[in-house]
């Protein structure tokens, strides 16, 4: 019972939140199906909000695809976790891996026995990706209709929703020094090269420093 | 085809490859310590890297205007320790009053 408690509550409030989503999406020049079609088929968060970012910025399609696909990596560190548990094959695994995303590893790996385990990846999984693109349609056709979105504080929502993200993965001095030179290399290089560049960019100080440091 | 719809078709058959790969890939692949590393590392820089440019910068220009005091909110909420919504939403509220005035 309390991993499908778990899972709705989850699925819900993290559902719910597609509705930023759609609207930013709007906000940033994406049409409403495009903006359902990103949660249907990208379907994960942070990739989503940086496809519209970059693009938004008026960046090129190679760097949107670049920053939305290196901010996907840890879904394969997800899905190698989830394979242990959930060994699927054919079609369930090709499902499963679309739902593969925080949300439901992390309800997953949070129950004591692999049957709930289970239970929480599909529900979770399955249930976020209902709502998601429920609030995501929602979303896109409200910010369709109320024009302009400076007004409406959509474009500040969007760093604002990144900064979100960001902030609880910022625990030790490790975490907050990587971020801060990200910003700075990131600030540096706006003026000097094409938008969407900079953003890419940063994911060079994580490979140096996570390749360094013991 | 448009520049959008290139990003979005790329972009999502990207990361369905990744998530199925992750099933797929032998352990020992992505379970060396240095690639977890790198891997927790990386939202961590490109979301501070995404969070400054949408914030102060426009096209390849430094700008400060009321996105700028909504991510100030964003952050005084986040110290404060407020829930998800109320911090994407607040700033929201907060620059659309700044835009206005």
């Amino acid at each position: 019972m309390s991993v499908k408690r778990d899972s709705f509550s989850v699925s819900f409030t993290v559902g719910a939140y597609g509705s930023a989503f759609g609207a930013s999406a709007v906000a940033n020049h994406f049409t409403v199906l495009q903006a359902c079609l990103l949660s249907l088929l990208l379907f994960s968060g942070a990739s989503q909000f940086a496809v519209i970012g970059v693009m938004g910025a008026g960046g090129s399609a190679a760097s949107a695809i670049a920053t939305s696909t290196l901010l996907g990596t840890r879904n394969a560190l997800y899905g190698l976790r989830m394979s242990s548990i959930l060994k699927h094959k054919g079609w369930r695994r090709a499902i499963g891996a679309q739902i593969t995303i925080d949300e439901s590893t992390g309800v997953a790996l949070s129950q004591s026995n692999e049957v709930d385990a289970r239970k929480g990846f599909w529900y979770t999984g399955l249930g976020v990706f209902l709502f998601w693109n429920l609030f995501t349609l929602m979303g896109a056709l409200g910010a369709n209709a109320i024009g302009d979105p400076s007004a409406w504080g959509l474009d500040a929502a969007v760093p604002a929703a990144f900064l979100g993200m960001l902030w609880p993965r910022l625990k030790e001095r490790a975490t907050w020094a990587v971020a801060a030179a990200s910003l700075v290399l990131a600030l540096v290089l706006v003026p000097n090269v094409p938008a969407g560049v900079p953003i890419i960019s940063c994911a060079l100080i994580a490979i140096v420093v996570g390749w360094r440091s013991e | 085809m448009s520049k959008t719809w290139i990003a979005l078709i790329g972009s999502s058959a990207l990361a369905f490859a990744l998530k199925y790969l992750g099933s797929a890939v032998p352990e020992f692949w992505l379970s060396h310590p240095r690639i977890q590393r790198i891997n927790n590392l990386i939202p961590i820089a490109l979301l501070s890297g995404l969070v400054i440019v949408q914030t102060m910068t426009e096209k390849t220009k430094y700008i400060i205007d009321h996105r700028a005091a909504g991510v100030g909110f964003a952050i005084a909420a986040l110290i404060a320790k407020a829930p998800f919504p109320v911090v994407v939403v607040g700033a929201a509220i907060t620059s659309a009053i700044v835009y206005r005035y």
